[in-house]
């Protein structure tokens, strides 16, 4: 442990304050309020509504089933010796050991089994064909008859439209998930994985990678929009178009610091594609994989030094670019919506 | 004063039993010194340091998760790094897991298991010790890398391409995967060692439904163990290979796959559970009777639920790959056995309840902590049913829900029992009660301070925390329970460090006398180890609790009434009898004190940790020094002709004094491990099987490099290692007769038969040029045929091994376990040569 963070741990001065919201917050969280942006609770697809359901029935068949093991147990230890005989205590086992368990296992399999089924898809469906790769998410949207668009770390689905995602990897095994949409699918290499959903309820959410994946695994999340199929449409339009002709210093720095050796800016850049594509980054929710808000003092400070935001990361830092050198990229970037 | 040979002893008489004692007590005296002492191979010993090294492990990898909880406290924390977190993680779940968990069930059983089966020792006290060796090296070795930054990083699950990449894992990985493949290599030589016990060293009278339960799981964990850890060892094997030579077998651009790694890890992984899981049940089995002063109700149904829980544990391990994209009918099949898996578990549960419902409880500190654990363990087993629907796991998987889960289980199925047992055993073992008083106040503050911390990871799970993050974003608003499980864990530590003072302060207290809970089974024979021998005669057994049940037990097992009372030859004897029904068969004389058990786990030790390093040559010198410390070790200690073929060994039973074949504990020895051999193997093929069924093109298209082995060589090397197999049969029929010169040419051909076949293995796919790198086609021929060639040459050194016994005398037509025992390790050769051969040679033509 011998990189340790010089900085003081946050621990201490938490614990006091973290005991005071104790009670409301445990209380908040028991009762409803597991709601959140990346919770299961807050389900927006058909699958995760299903398996929400699954998860309640479940919890108060363990409650039923927990409290009623503990009453017998001590119930069991308060009853004075030679009240239950031999017979009746092989009834015990027979009923509640064997019986009891292989009805309600049954039951359960059986309403679960159907909960498998995979949604059906035809050929007018959207593809969305995703790629982990460490630490970010490579997005092809792959609408059916039209031109397909890539884009980064954030994924946007029409409400009420059947979607198929595509998942793959080309480097180690990452998790796809969406806790609000459907459940997480592996991203494994030399394979791909399909994932259909169908959102029911616009709004914005968060995914993320649930496959231990490295150093910076804790850092690959994403931002989900659920859109109205109309506004969907006009968005996958927009996105599709070029950037627009900014002719501004970050341009040219851009170039000149060889940023477009990795990333592609079309209209712009068309180099490579070994990173993220910026072409509308500006546009996105967030930074980094849903590590930082989109915002320009963060991309300077991502540019700068990208492992001290998520360590790891592939991107070269550039310590010893001059601040204003960051910031004309940054506001560049900010531009590219 | 001796004993004439066809005599009775009197044991009327206190001057004869006073002698007798005096014998006895010569022969089993551990050994004294600085040094010397440690070369101690009684159980009684070694199953001391074993409990205390596993114990040490369980609060290092403790401190390890309270650093992280420190680190999860609050959002976006940064009291530790990235890489740091990811190393704690890495080390805490490995630790618990292989260097706790395991070897903690082991350490127990040396421990108690002979004490349980009244029997002064394990067949191979030596083995044990060298597992003990092998744990306490392989151990230090794992778990001290965290102190040079250099633990593994990968997760416990170790999954590639993460894990072998280059780029990506560094040295952690290989110290992950070679120093845990030689302590797997010791629980191996442990379960070997246990099944033996258990079944062949039961006291005479105990058929096997009259043995006490802990012996009963006891014998369902090893075979576990026996099964369930050579898939990991073959996948270790593929693994550390992709990493030192770089053979893609889990290389998806060269024809790998990631998800082999995951099946054999998990085919091991999914029975570890149980294997952690029993060994706590049954110590459950042993307190509650005694605490409810009655027998234990539904022993069938206990032995049954137990069997079949190891048994459907093998066909659960998909259920860690729900996620990875698999057809639904299978995740349906797997979905079903997991959910099944409870209803054995509540068979159990539900007799323990039974057995206090029909009895009268003592509230005793045992039994608290049975509680808690029972509280914790059935919310453990209820979200463990929900994570195998399959739907909901797909949800929770890789969730702290998850992380909830296994802690629930771990933590009330396996270490509140182990404090249950420890609680219960430590009279047993000191003569000394630990304190009533603080084991309670650790109880409450374990059991307030385990759900504090874990109740609140299922909804932190549920809301989007996903696993093996070293920090997460305020906005998931899992801040506050995160601060919970934190504050929880800390207690729980707090409630540990109790037990650890109430233990230190041991010494200070009272002595008290023997079998203080009034309990009714034969491990309370004991004297507390004030006598190393263990029992002072190995008594007739007629019921399950004979304590309770027959009347004037203790007082004719004291005076020597039963077998061998005696040592009247000088040697530390053991009572061997039949599997089935306990039958007394055989007098065994085990080995005593010696270093060399230690000298060989140092010595292989070497091989895996200079191989972590890749001081290759060093390695095979460690090798060749742990060969001739084995050899050593099999020369002097093993199969020695006794001085006279039978003694009497009481109650007017003459026995002999050696046996070979079936009826020796040798022989089950060596057949135990093969099966574990042969396990390996079929991880080997059920690889090359594997590949096949993920391409629509295996073997590939035969491009240079890449071209099968063809048929020709295959079976020249079949040829070869069969005959072998059938000369060594001939050595063992002729020998048997007494034609020893033909045997000793026979062993001799035999030899070089085998040897040859081996080489003719490797010329296979050396001929046709394969070239391993290339695709993981060549990459598994040529693995599959270095296993042969590797084993072909152990054949060699066995045979020449009974060569030289015949020839120095030490192996006689009437004293011939050497050879029996050889020939088994052929059978399992042979079997294995055939498949191998057909697969490589003829599949390709087929496929």
């Amino acid at each position: 442990m011998t990189d340790r963070n010089p900085d003081q741990p946050a621990v201490f001065k938490a614990i006091s304050r973290g005991l005071l919201r104790l009670a409301y917050g445990a209380a908040v969280a028991l009762l409803g309020g597991c709601t959140g942006v990346q919770s299961t609770f807050s389900a927006f697809g058909i699958e995760a509504e299903s398996t929400r359901a699954l998860t309640w029935g479940m919890t108060a068949a363990a409650t039923v089933i927990t409290i009623g093991v503990l009453w017998l147990a001590w119930h069991a230890a308060r009853t004075p010796a030679g009240r239950l005989d031999h017979q009746g205590g092989m009834r015990v086992i027979l009923w509640l050991g064997a019986i009891g368990p292989t009805v309600l296992l049954t039951a359960l399999l059986v309403s679960s089994l159907p909960k498998m089924r995979t949604l059906p898809t035809g050929a007018d469906d959207l593809r969305i064909a995703v790629g982990g790769e460490q630490f970010w998410w490579r997005v092809r949207y792959l609408p059916a008859g039209g031109q397909s668009v890539e884009t980064a770390n954030e994924i946007r689905v029409p409400v009420g439209r059947t979607v198929a995602f595509a998942l793959s990897s080309p480097d180690v095994i990452h998790s796809f998930w969406i806790p609000g949409l459907a459940g997480k699918v592996d991203m494994i290499p030399g394979r791909t994985n399909d994932l259909v959903v169908r959102a029911t309820q616009a709004g914005v959410y968060r995914g993320a990678c649930a496959e231990f994946c490295g150093l910076s695994h804790a850092r690959m999340a994403f931002d989900v929009v659920a859109m109205e199929p109309a506004d969907f449409d006009r968005w996958l339009a927009d996105a599709a178009r070029p950037a627009a002709g900014i002719d501004s210093p970050g341009r040219h720095l851009f170039e000149e610091y060889g940023c477009s050796g990795c990333h592609t800016i079309r209209g712009h850049a068309e180099d490579s594609t070994i990173g993220p594509d910026l072409t509308h980054v500006g546009s996105r929710r967030s930074l980094g994989a849903g590590t930082l808000p989109m915002t320009r003092d963060a991309l300077s400070r991502f540019i700068r030094n990208p492992a001290s935001v998520k360590p790891g990361a592939l991107m070269p830092s550039f310590k010893d670019m001059p601040g204003k050198d960051a910031d004309a990229i940054s506001n560049y970037l900010a531009e590219l919506r | 004063m001796s004993v004439a040979a066809n005599t009775q002893p009197d044991q009327n008489d206190p001057a004869v039993r006073a002698a007798q004692e005096e014998r006895l007590r010569a022969v089993w005296s551990p050994p004294k010194g600085l040094f010397l002492r440690w070369t101690d191979t009684n159980n009684n010993a070694v199953g001391i340091w074993y409990t205390l090294t596993a114990f040490g492990m369980l609060l290092f990898a403790g401190v390890l998760a309270l650093i992280m909880r420190a680190q999860l406290a609050v959002p976006e924390n940064n009291l530790v790094s990235a890489s740091t977190f990811n190393q704690l993680f890495t080390l805490h779940g490995s630790m618990m897991m292989f260097l706790f968990a395991v070897p903690m069930f082991e350490a127990v059983s040396v421990l108690i298991l002979p004490q349980l089966l009244g029997a002064r020792d394990l067949p191979f006290p030596r083995l044990s010790a060298f597992g003990y060796w092998s744990f306490l090296i392989g151990g230090v070795f794992v778990a001290g890398s965290i102190f040079f930054d250099a633990a593994p990083d990968g997760g416990w699950f170790m999954y590639p391409p993460l894990s072998t990449e280059p780029s990506t894992a560094g040295i952690g990985a290989d110290i992950w995967m070679l120093g845990l493949s030689f302590i797997e290599v010791s629980s191996i030589a442990a379960a070997v060692e246990l099944i033996v016990g258990v079944l062949k060293c039961r006291p005479p009278g105990m058929r096997l439904n009259l043995m006490p339960l802990y012996a009963w799981y006891i014998l369902v964990v090893a075979v576990m163990i026996l099964f369930a850890f050579p898939p990991l060892i073959a996948g270790d094997l593929l693994f550390e290979m992709e990493r030192l030579l770089d053979w893609p077998f889990f290389d998806a651009k060269r024809g790998g796959d990631p998800l082999l790694w995951q099946h054999l890890f998990w085919i091991f992984g999914h029975p570890e559970v149980y294997i952690i899981f029993l060994p706590s049940i049954a110590i459950f089995a042993m307190v509650i009777p005694t605490f409810a002063q009655r027998h234990l109700l539904g022993y069938p149904w206990i032995v049954l639920a137990a069997v079949g829980t190891g048994f459907l544990s093998f066909g659960l391990w998909v259920h860690h790959m729900f996620a990875t994209g698999m057809p639904n009918i299978s995740l349906g099949f797997f979905s079903a056995a997991s959910e099944a898996v409870a209803i054995p578990t509540a068979v159990q549960i539900f007799a323990f309840i039974a057995t206090i419902w029909a009895g009268r409880v003592i509230w005793s500190t045992p039994m608290l902590y049975g509680a808690g654990s029972l509280a914790i363990f059935v919310i453990g087993g209820l979200t463990g049913v929900m994570v195998a629907a399959a739907p909901f796991d797909w949800q929770a998987h890789d969730t702290y829900f998850v992380v909830a889960h296994l802690h629930y289980v771990l933590i009330g199925g396996s270490v509140l029992p182990l404090f249950a047992g420890l609680y219960y055993y430590w009279p047993l073992v000191t003569a000394k009660k630990l304190s009533d008083r603080l084991g309670r106040i650790a109880f409450w503050m374990m059991f307030v301070g385990f759900n504090l911390g874990f109740f609140p990871m299922h909804i932190s799970g549920l809301m989007g925390m996903p696993r093996r993050v070293y920090t997460y974003s305020e906005a998931l608003g899992v801040g506050t329970l995160n601060l919970l499980s934190t504050l929880g864990a800390f207690l729980f530590a707090a409630g540990v460090a109790v037990v650890v003072v109430d233990l230190c302060l041991s010494p200070w207290r009272q002595r008290i006398p023997r079998n203080p809970w009034n309990a009714g089974t034969l491990e309370w024979l004991e004297f507390s180890h004030q006598e190393n021998w263990g029992v002072r005669s190995v008594p007739l057994i007629e019921s399950r609790y004979p304590l309770w049940d027959q009347p004037g037990f203790l007082r004719q097992v004291d005076e020597g009434r039963y077998f061998l009372p005696d040592a009247e030859e000088g040697y530390r004897e053991l009572m061997i009898t039949s599997v089935l029904d306990g039958r007394p068969l055989q007098v065994a004389r085990i080995g005593g004190p010696t270093p060399i058990p230690m000298l060989a786990a140092i010595a292989l030790g070497g091989v895996f940790i200079l191989t972590t390093y890749h001081l290759y040559w060093s390695a095979l010198a460690s090798g060749l020094a742990a060969l001739a410390v084995i050899l050593w070790w099999h020369w002097t200690g093993t199969s020695l002709i006794p001085e006279k073929p039978e003694k009497h060994a009481g109650l007017g039973i003459v026995l002999p004094l050696y046996a070979s074949g079936p009826a020796s504990s040798g022989w089950w020895a060596m057949f135990i491990t093969m099966i574990g051999d042969a396990t390996a193997f079929a991880g080997l093929i059920f690889g090359y099987f594997f590949f096949w069924t993920v391409h629509a093109d295996f073997p590939p298209d035969p491009l240079p490099g890449q071209a099968g082995p063809g048929s020709y060589w295959p079976m020249v090397a079949l040829a070869l290692i069969l005959a072998g197999w059938a000369l060594t049969i001939a050595a063992r029929e002729t020998n048997a007769r007494g034609q020893v010169w033909f045997a000793r040419a026979a062993l001799a051909v035999a030899a070089a038969a085998t040897g040859a076949g081996g080489l003719a293995g490797l010329a296979g796919p050396w001929r046709a040029g394969l070239d391993p790198t290339l695709h993981v086609y060549p990459a598994i021929v040529w693995l599959l045929v270095i296993w042969i060639a590797a084993h072909a040459a152990f054949g060699v050194v066995m045979q020449l091994f009974a060569l030289a016994r015949s020839l120095a005398g030490r192996m006689t037509p009437v004293y011939d376990g050497d050879v029996h025992n050889i020939t088994v390790y052929g059978h399992f050769l042979a079997l294995s040569a055939l498949i191998t051969f057909l697969v490589i040679g003829f599949f390709p033509r087929l496929a």
